[in-house]
């Protein structure tokens, strides 16, 4: 996983609440097997229904932090959703609150999910809708956001922290791990089953 | 202090501790289907590690799979290869699979409890949110995403952060006419799509425990429906009564030793839960969704609501996207809402138990000329007891098509899917825009309601309809 430390970028104003992975991606993506290449179905039903949504304006293009109202990524587990958006070129979501598997995928893969309250979202997307070149900064080594003369702390564990600054991969950090694994599982009840 | 069920279940499996990080829990059951694991399976390649325990895990197809002629291969190349590529990583790394065709095939969520895979106490995980339904069993089971199938895979562990817990209670009997999926779309609609994001849900009270396990099933299903990642309801005589005899359940002294156990898993009465939500059961009717989140339903009796009658701003903004989506207009009675396609089926409600309660209805009745109807069992071996007992031949001859097992409809990865505009009654789990078909409009609803739905053309209840016709003798037949 790439290192996170601060990133700083243009903001796409995603005015909707519960924006749920079928609209991130639609399940007609799905069936591809490869990991990468899925920003061509990113919200790929409201860019062909609404030539105006607000992917498609120009004004937005290049935009690399997602601003979305509150309940951002419920519904299925698809890990799709975080792929495409970051092989559309996003690093960041900002919402208020996210589903809770989409909140762990990204956080495996290295897209910043930061919490922000409604007023600093409602903020973003006014400056925005001002101004769609204001740069905005997610300054993961103190946790915080920064726009204009605007500094928002965000929280993020300590552990999730570490494991984004160093780009730790997850597995990785498991496997040193294995000795305890095995002695757990000489410890397992025998009535457990096995699928074999 | 008490420890509640949840609380139990995570602390018997933590294999590692530490301050400042996340407990490392050991998972007892994985289960994988095709769209979730490709590129996991590539990963441990990428990486040269094995499954740590093929022995735990278990891989179906479901998702893509076609639900007619399935001698046949499938037609769409793309869904063709990612089910090709999971027979391939099964074989690859000795993971058993029970591919299309096979006896023992079907949704994921359908199979391991019914091969008695699914038991009390344990930790199941699956690339596949639903995952949830298992935690009927008093199991903590929670769906995660492609990178943790991965991880799982090569560690048969998660590094997961302890859950806020909350009690759903639900007192009282439930009216007649009045299933499981009523109550979990009332609940869901009362805390919100969002309500149970960072907890485990327990679901208590004499309304739950009168359930029977396929009800159960239901009601954790959609959990994640309120941004639960799980849902549990404690074990009891009904869970020991379904899990006996099945193929995977213990025997013998392992059984007397594991139900034990299992009568340990309940909440001590001095725990307490973080958070506390009640329901009557007694004033519970028909419930059915009018938006675009499964958050958005009411009453069958009601009307499509007016957004500016609705909470917040945000909510308001939300429900007016989604009368636009759904083409509703505020005010309409619900049961005037008309519908093209009845979809019964699903991991929500594909068991035999959501089979026969639609049979009832649709015995010595039609379902309306204007209406297609795809029932749609949540395995082989759900088809397999439909059609001793007679069920298929009740839905063909009342106009209904019956098929072969498999996600389908709910989301459409196969050919089963709505026409752009067209509309549903669907026994699924999501109603989100384009879920069943780009452009498609659903209302979820019990499978009592999808039966009478199909007979009237419009959204109704076994009670809205008229008698049925004299019952002929071959429709008798069980």
């Amino acid at each position: 996983m790439e290192k996170f430390t601060t990133h700083t970028g243009r903001v796409l104003p995603l005015c909707r609440s519960n924006v749920d992975t079928d609209q991130i991606i639609p399940a007609a993506y799905l069936k591809r097997i490869s990991r990468t290449g899925f920003g061509d179905g990113l919200f790929a039903a409201w860019r062909a229904a609404d030539p105006d949504f607000v992917l498609n304006r120009p004004a937005h293009s290049g935009a690399t932090i997602l601003v979305a109202g509150t309940d951002f990524g419920t519904g299925s587990s698809r890990e799709h959703a975080v792929w495409a958006l970051q092989d559309y070129g996003f690093r960041v979501v900002i919402s208020p609150r996210f589903a809770d598997i989409f909140r762990g995928n990204s956080l495996k893969s290295g897209l910043l999910t930061v919490i922000a309250s409604q007023r600093v979202v409602d903020d973003l997307w006014a400056r925005v809708e001002a101004d769609p070149t204001v740069p905005v900064t997610v300054d993961l080594e103190r946790r915080q956001l920064r726009y204009a003369d605007v500094a928002v702390a965000f929280e993020l564990d300590d552990y999730t922290h570490w494991r984004l600054m160093e780009g730790l991969d997850d597995v990785d950090l498991t496997l040193r791990h294995s000795a305890s694994i095995a002695d757990f599982e000489t410890a397992r009840p025998t009535w457990l089953p096995t699928t074999a | 202090m008490g420890k509640t069920l949840a609380e139990k279940v995570w602390q018997a499996h933590v294999v590692r501790e530490a301050a400042g990080e996340p407990d490392l829990l050991y998972i007892d059951l994985h289960l994988v289907h095709e769209v979730t694991s490709p590129q996991a399976f590539d990963g441990l390649r990428v990486a040269n590690r094995p499954v740590r325990r093929p022995d735990l895990t278990l891989a179906t197809e479901d998702h893509n799979v076609p639900t007619e002629r399935i001698d046949l291969p499938i037609a769409d190349p793309i869904s063709r290869l990612q089910v090709e590529t999971l027979r391939k990583n099964c074989a690859e790394f000795g993971v058993p699979l029970y591919p299309m065709g096979d006896v023992e095939q079907g949704i994921v969520h359908v199979v391991g409890p019914q091969l008695g895979l699914t038991q009390p106490g344990m930790t199941v995980v699956c690339g596949d949110s639903h995952t949830s339904t298992h935690g009927a069993f008093g199991a903590l089971a929670f769906g995660i995403g492609t990178s943790e199938v991965e991880h799982v895979l090569a560690t048969q562990t998660l590094p997961l952060h302890r859950p806020r817990t909350m009690a759903v209670t639900v007192e009282g009997e439930l009216p007649a006419g009045v299933t499981a999926k009523d109550l979990i779309l009332a609940i869901i609609a009362r805390i919100g799509t969002g309500g149970g994001q960072g907890y485990v849900i327990e679901y208590r009270g004499s309304a739950i425990r009168a359930l029977s396990m396929e009800a159960r099933m239901t009601i954790c299903n959609m959990s994640i429906e309120a941004g639960a990642r799980a849902g549990m309801i404690a074990p009891d005589d009904t869970t020991l009564g379904y899990l006996a005899g099945r193929p995977h359940a213990p025997t013998g002294a392992e059984w007397d030793a594991a139900v034990a156990y299992w009568r340990t898993l309940r909440t001590d009465d001095d725990a307490t839960f973080d958070v506390d939500v009640e329901l009557p059961a007694a004033t519970l009717t028909p419930f059915v969704t009018w938006g675009t989140n499964p958050g958005q339903g009411a009453p069958l009796g009601g009307a499509v609501p007016d957004p500016t009658s609705l909470g917040t701003p945000g909510e308001q903004v939300a429900a007016e996207q989604a009368l636009a989506y759904m083409d509703l207009t505020p005010g309409t009675p619900l049961r005037d809402v008309r519908v093209d396609t009845v979809f019964l089926g699903s991991c929500t409600n594909g068991r035999i138990e959501d089979l026969r309660a639609a049979a009832d209805v649709l015995r010595g009745r039609r379902v309306a000329g204007s209406v297609r109807m795809l029932v749609v069992p949540g395995s082989m071996r759900v088809k397999e007891q439909a059609e001793q007992e007679g069920l298929d031949r009740v839905f063909v001859a009342a106009g209904a098509e019956w098929r072969s097992a498999g996600c389908s409809m709910c989301l459409g990865m196969n050919p089963d899917q709505l026409a752009p505009g067209e509309r549903s009654a669907s026994t699924s789990n999501r109603n989100f825009e384009g879920r069943q078909g780009a452009g498609g409009r659903t209302h979820l609803v019990s499978p009592l309601v999808a039966a009478a739905t199909a007979v009237a053309g419009r959204l109704a209840s076994p009670a809205d309809l008229t008698a049925p016709v004299t019952v002929g003798p071959t429709e008798q037949e069980s």
